[in-house]
């Protein structure tokens, strides 16, 4: 264990080093000019110079990523372009929640319609609940979530008024439902897919005919022997799901106005608001480098192979 | 003797295949009984279709009676009742057969909880006797194990404790040396035969080894493309082979006395699988002895000894078997 977390710690140390270092320079390579953006169109050259100087856009590109180095080291992500005045650090963390809340019950979404929809597919293959599973999925899978969201939107919320359109406000709950049914469509799909493949070879063990040659009855069957075959291989993707929705959901929040970490991001691109982008592109990283650590820790714990 | 299990006239059909066609097959209370044939006899699908194991994608005819009753007649529960306590299985690949996920104290106790109805401790207490009686070391601390950390051997022993937990009246076991060292094979029947002596269990022996076979059982049954194309005692089959395809088989047995043959003898073409003809033998394209008869009429099981029938127009008579 703690060999495990010894090993994997630098490991993490070295991704979240290259992310910084790679967001950095694709950020600044990017064409166009945050300064003249933050100026407006009909600003003077003098006037974007000084601009260019408070950011310290002036200085060279090398010495530039070793101020924000060092500032990372300080945990300071710098401040926004944009926004002015606002630590990047803090925009993100008051995102944060929003996303967090989105990213659970999204993974939440997707393992409490998956995994049911599977198991019950794969137990009588062929018959009339695959195939509307079979068919159901491939809906799910294809339909991109943009698009999903935005029906969701004109006829639950629109139509119905049974949700609110866009925002986030008091009850947040009522503002989480849609989105994050929406962002765990696909993912529910492809969690009845896996199930119901995982199921079906797990059926057909040996191991599931000797239980059922001891006389044990069929839910038992199913719920100890079969079910966790199945479950462990899902977990490792549920976990990688819900770390990488952590870091913010870019499409989903800016279809349905969610004031998160992926609508931070999105609206940072749009201004060239570079310590807003590499500050939000670190955070998504930690997040999937964190959940990959827990996942693999998860595992262990679940699979007795995988211990030593 | 009373018969423990009486299968008459069984057939499996799946989709497109024919697996068994009409095997009757009948256990007395202790006895031994092996089945032999190559793969795709329906040996295997014999055994499956009497603890009704097939797949629902398998039809199964004929009649299943153990100790009198219709077991393809049970329901559900019936089934889950019967199968562990009554009649148990031991399969080929004790390391798939075995759940990776959960303890053998578990996969050995949870029989005992249910069938014997003992209470957590006690069924601990006797899944450590059950252990120690198989021949495993340290069985308190085993128990906690995972499949995993047994060898093939020894986790074919937990499976012969797991069948045995219960003593079961008929224990079927199918291959189950199959995936063993050789080594550990003869320790594995040993303990088959001591568990069932014991307890005057009856047996089915499963096996494509007719040395395996021979070694262990009371009576053979040789099957060849879901039929019993011979059965009898084991001394007068392995003594005077009647059909061409068992003497077949005991030739390709390797023998460690007399000349060594520089290559086994081995039976050319393989055997036919899913459509097997109609209104001929079966074995007719690989018997050195067929003729024009045994393409146009299929044989039917006749007596050709005091105790041994079989399923041949032209059986080998003394001169021929020796």
């Amino acid at each position: 264990m703690t060999r495990f977390l010894l090993r994997r710690i630098p490991q993490a140390v070295i991704v979240l080093f290259g992310v910084v270092t790679l967001a950095f320079v694709l950020t600044h390579v990017v064409p166009g000019d945050p300064a003249r953006l933050i100026a407006g169109p009909n600003a003077s050259v003098d006037t974007v110079a000084s601009i260019h100087h408070q950011l310290g856009l002036d200085r060279s590109i090398g010495y530039q990523y070793w101020r924000y180095l060092v500032g990372l080291f300080h945990g300071d992500l710098g401040t926004s372009y944009a926004l002015q005045d606002t630590p990047v650090a803090s925009a993100i963390l008051r995102a944060l929640p929003i996303s967090a809340a989105l990213a659970v019950l999204g993974v939440l979404w997707e393992a409490l319609l998956g995994i049911p929809v599977g198991i019950l597919a794969a137990y009588r293959p062929g018959k009339l609940a695959d195939r509307v599973t079979t068919l159901a999925t491939l809906v799910g899978l294809s339909a991109p979530p943009f698009w999903v969201g935005l029906l969701l939107l004109y006829v639950l919320a629109f139509k119905f008024n049974l949700f609110p359109l866009s925002g986030y406000a008091a009850p947040y709950i009522n503002y989480l439902i849609l989105p994050s049914f929406t962002l765990g469509l696909g993912g529910a799909a492809w969690y009845a897919r896996l199930t119901r493949t995982n199921m079906l070879e797990a059926l057909r063990s040996p191991y599931v005919q000797m239980a059922r040659a001891k006389g044990m009855p069929e839910r038992v069957v199913l719920l100890r022997h079969c079910l966790r075959n199945v479950l462990s291989p899902l977990l490792t993707m549920l976990g990688m799901d819900l770390g990488y929705f952590l870091g913010g959901v870019v499409v989903i929040e800016s279809v349905f106005g969610l004031p998160g970490a992926g609508k931070l991001t999105f609206d940072a691109i749009g201004t060239l608001d570079v310590p807003m982008i590499t500050g939000a592109v670190l955070f998504a990283a930690f997040f999937i480098v964190v959940m990959n650590l827990l996942v693999d820790l998860a595992y262990a714990l679940v699979d007795p192979r995988v211990r030593r | 003797m009373t018969a423990i299990l009486e299968v008459d006239d069984l057939t499996v059909d799946f989709s497109r295949t024919t697996a068994v066609r009409g095997v009757s097959l009948r256990v007395e209370a202790g006895e031994r009984v092996g089945i032999v044939g190559e793969s795709g006899s329906g040996k295997s699908v014999t055994a499956q279709a009497v603890m009704r194991l097939l797949p629902p994608t398998a039809t199964v005819g004929g009649r299943i009676r153990f100790a009198g009753q219709d077991v393809l007649g049970f329901d559900p529960a019936r089934l889950a009742a019967w199968r562990g306590a009554d009649i148990a299985m031991v399969f080929q690949d004790p390391m798939s057969s075995l759940n990776p996920l959960l303890r053998v104290g578990t996969q050995l106790t949870e029989g005992l909880r249910r069938h014997r109805g003992l209470g957590k401790a006690a069924a601990r207490a006797e899944a450590v006797r059950l252990l120690r009686t198989v021949g495993i070391d340290d069985a308190e601390r085993r128990l906690d194990d995972y499949p995993h950390a047994f060898s093939g051997g020894m986790r074919q022993r937990v499976c012969i404790a797991i069948a045995a937990a219960c003593t079961p009246k008929l224990i079927i076991a199918d291959e189950p040396t199959t995936a063993l060292d050789v080594t550990v094979q003869a320790q594995v029947l040993d303990l088959l035969d001591e568990l069932t002596e014991r307890h005057d269990t009856a047996t089915v022996l499963v096996s494509h080894d007719l040395g395996v076979i021979s070694s262990f059982c009371d009576r053979i049954m040789v099957m060849y493309a879901g039929q019993v194309v011979e059965a009898g005692p084991t001394d007068d089959i392995v003594a005077a082979p009647a059909h061409p395809y068992t003497r077949a088989l005991l030739d390709s047995i390797p023998r460690l006395d007399g000349d060594l043959p520089r290559r086994l003898p081995t039976v050319p073409g393989s055997p036919p699988f899913g459509n097997v003809p109609t209104g001929s033998c079966a074995f007719a394209d690989r018997c050195p002895h067929a003729q024009d008869r045994c393409r146009t009429e299929a044989p039917t099981m006749a007596p050709v000894g005091p105790n041994t029938t079989a399923a041949c127009h032209f059986p080998l008579t003394e001169g021929a078997r020796t």
